[in-house]
């Protein structure tokens, strides 16, 4: 069926069939369902196949999209699988979690009336396929003798390793905690990302490809940068920016007041939800207030949301405090209209002073002040700016605090010459490299850019495991 | 998956272990320690590294059984293994030379001070160590602290063994004595009496360490659960620490943070006994079919 650009342009975009917002705050399984075949290939049909296609420019890893898309709705699974795969080795993972709104979608021709083509819904659909199919089997070539040490798992390390094992190299892989996945496993929680596909993405991986991955090695700390350099031709880092950030204000160190990433962690690899069949408690307030308005904010609503749910919490409340407004909100839009649809009440405008004790050193309420928009700031956004005497007690028994994350410092213990910026990054020589002041030592992800996207990780993985792969075949052999 | 080598049960709830744990081994130091998980559905303990040996590649744990975790752990055979053993994390000890010092190390606590004790040693320090438990039965390593140590003090609260006092008395006699000749003082056991240990210690103004054991999850600085109040604001005991100076230890925001999880503890306790018992019941049932 061969359709003109005026009929494709008539097929309205696909909702994503969702699970019932009532119903889904009493589980953690996933939210977005996935679409259908028949809607994957109407979705598709809508693509106009432009011969200069802007989308791709606004990816970070510079997918296929239309190239893929038009194999889809061609019928023709494994071509759309392959041409996914050319530049994306997780794509039912960057479906899933990936702002489009602000990338690819941004950029497509339709988006101009609105309904730009769900890139991100077709790119789940695709990778999904591929999970349960496994039609595109990720062949190395013939060994190459030379060592890569990768440290961290996440989605900046795991694009490199796969990219760089491909090559022929053998590689190993360093984390810190007892399961590989980085964030994926850790802080993106189930019913946005469910576990199965982090690891069953991470183990094919692995298995194609002969990847050895090290859990419960620190580096930093069990092995240093310094050592993996005598074993290893070339080391990547990409151990992420996992050290929470707090607020600077009294009672911050309360009992009841938590990171974001303890939350998550708890939750998420931990699996507190299921305490005490876990071992590991998660405990939840009555009244929640999570800081912050980023994903990993919204992450937190949810998860607190859902266990005050299944616990039965009477008078539950889980309010989201963000100092600027409802346009500045850092999160995706995809999980901003979830939070909104499962009840998380938005606090905007809105600064934490002081958290409020009871004598046990238990939070009872936190103090806050009201903000309004000044001028733009140096990341161009209205600076919020206090309104005087506006204090006011905001009656909550658990803080989250989720305004950010900072590079973990271990990873520069005993790494000479591995020069780190006044944030705590670490320096990159080029961007396009990745490669840092330490010979043979290359970075990216967060651990370069302070906490970004889980695709622009994996961009910055893919763009070293080019130049390591180059520099290993002596290709180039300046640094 | 870390194979336990050896298993040596000092008191009825007081647990030796000796794990097949290579790369921590490698790298350990004293005052150091090892987050451990049991397995996949168990949660991560942080642990200190009571002793090490590089070249067999193992570390000693010792553990006190006192919520589900520990007494799971205790339960354990040689051959059977542990599915995390991560490490060696947080500072170690800042081992030097500083002339006569105190070890101070207080029921499982003694544990953790005696790589420290022995390395001091090893540094040409006087090594004075006061050890004590509530009664005789948890007191473990008297010929080993007698051996790192130039005096060694033994105190029980009940009286059962060695002198009949709390840590605090003998110290406060030492230092009363010659509190001028004595320029550093670790103290580690429970949060309660390394507070009090420290509140001694400040009025002579010896410099005194404590190695804390908070909430903690990763080990890493990444969730930030054991944070600690100083003077100079909140720090990390798993990367900060865990040796913090127990002068400037915000010591009621740090018991108040301990108790937090009390409730769950307790319900993950009775939830294991019940699910234990159910196990018994069946394998008793199934004796008497036979």
């Amino acid at each position: 069926m061969s359709l003109t650009n005026k009929e494709r342009m008539k097929i309205p975009r696909q909702p994503m069939p969702t699970q019932d917002p009532v119903l889904r705050l009493k589980n953690f399984n996933e939210v977005a369902l996935g679409y259908t075949e028949e809607l994957a290939v109407t979705e598709a049909n809508r693509c106009l196949q432009c011969k200069k296609p802007s989308c791709v420019e606004g990816c970070p890893v510079g997918v296929l999209i239309p190239q893929f898309i038009k194999a889809l709705r061609e019928g023709d699974m494994a071509r759309a699988v392959a041409a996914m795969k050319e530049k994306n080795s997780l794509p039912a993972v960057c479906g899933r979690v990936c702002p489009q709104e602000v990338q690819c979608e941004a950029k497509c021709v339709l988006s101009k009336k609105g309904q730009p083509v769900a890139i991100g819904r077709l790119e789940r659909f695709v990778g999904d396929y591929e999970l349960a199919h496994r039609v595109c089997p990720l062949e190395p070539k013939p060994p190459t003798g030379k060592k890569v040490a990768i440290a961290g798992t996440g989605p900046a390390g795991l694009s490199c390793a796969v990219d760089v094992a491909r090559e022929g190299h053998s590689v190993t892989m360093f984390e810190s905690l007892h399961k590989p996945g980085g964030v994926l496993t850790y802080g993106i929680p189930q019913f946005r990302l469910p576990k199965e596909i982090v690891s069953s993405e991470i183990s094919y991986a692995v298995n194609c490809l002969g990847i050895k991955i090290l859990t419960d090695h620190i580096v930093g700390k069990t092995v240093t940068v310094g050592e993996l350099l005598e074993e290893y031709d070339a080391v990547f880092l990409g151990t992420g920016a996992g050290l929470p950030v707090f607020l600077n204000i009294p009672g911050i160190n309360a009992s009841g007041v938590l990171s974001a990433n303890e939350f998550l962690t708890r939750v998420n690899l931990m699996k507190g939800y299921l305490f005490p069949e876990y071992d590991t408690p998660v405990k939840i307030g009555r009244r929640v207030a999570v800081i912050g308005g980023g994903n990993v904010a919204m992450d937190a609503a949810r998860c607190a949301l859902r266990l005050q749910a299944i616990r039965d919490i009477e008078g539950r409340e889980v309010r989201i405090v963000y100092r600027r407004s409802r346009e500045e909100l850092p999160a995706r839009a995809e999980e901003i209209h979830h939070a909104e649809e499962e009840g998380v009440i938005f606090d905007y405008l809105t600064a934490p002073l002081e958290i409020l004790t009871d004598e046990r050193g238990n939070v009872r309420a936190m103090k806050c002040i009201r903000m309004e928009l000044g001028e733009p700031d140096s990341s161009g956004r209205r600076k919020p700016v206090a309104i005087k005497g506006s204090e006011f007690e905001m009656e909550v028994d658990m803080v989250i605090v989720a305004i950010g994350t900072n590079p973990n410092p271990l990873v520069f213990n005993e790494a000479k010459g591995l020069e780190k910026t006044p944030h705590g990054t670490v320096v990159v020589k080029d961007w396009e490299t990745g490669r840092t002041t330490m010979y043979r030592v290359w970075a990216g992800g967060d651990l370069v850019t302070g906490a970004a996207t889980v695709v622009s990780a994996m961009g910055a993985g893919k763009r070293s495991a080019e130049d390591i792969n180059r520099f290993l075949s002596g290709e180039v052999t300046s640094w | 998956m870390y194979p336990i080598i050896e298993k040596e049960a000092f008191s009825e709830t007081t647990k030796k272990m000796v794990v097949e744990a290579p790369h921590v081994a490698r790298k350990a130091k004293p005052g150091q320690f090892v987050i451990v998980q049991i397995d996949e559905k168990g949660e991560r303990i942080p642990l200190t590294i009571a002793d090490f040996d590089r070249k067999a590649g193992t570390i000693t744990l010792i553990f006190q059984e006192i919520g589900k975790s520990t007494r799971e752990l205790g339960m354990l055979k040689v051959g059977e293994a542990l599915l995390t053993v991560a490490g060696p994390l947080g500072h170690p000890t800042e081992i030097a030379y500083y002339g006569t010092v105190i070890c101070v190390g207080g029921g499982v606590g003694i544990a953790p001070i005696f790589p420290i004790a022995r390395a001091l040693k090893e540094a040409q320090n006087e090594v004075i160590s006061i050890i004590g438990a509530r009664t005789k039965s948890l007191l473990f390593w008297e010929d080993r602290m007698r051996e790192v140590s130039d005096e060694l003090i033994i105190c029980t609260d009940d009286g059962s063994y060695g002198r009949k006092a709390i840590v605090t008395t003998p110290l406060k006699e030492i230092l009363d004595i010659k509190g001028n000749l004595i320029s550093k003082i670790w103290a580690i056991g429970p949060a309660i009496m390394m507070k009090a240990v420290s509140e001694v210690t400040a009025s002579y103004g010896i410099p005194t360490m404590v190695s804390l054991n908070t909430v903690m999850v990763d080990g890493t600085g990444m969730c930030g659960g054991c944070r600690v109040l100083l003077e100079e604001g909140p720090r990390f005991v798993c990367v900060d620490g865990p040796e913090f100076d127990g002068h400037k230890v915000d010591w009621s925001n740090l018991l108040a943070r301990l108790a937090f999880y009390r409730e769950e503890e307790k319900k993950a306790l009775e939830h294991w006994e019940e699910h234990e018992c159910h196990l018994d019941n069946m394998l008793k049932a199934e004796d008497r079919r036979n």
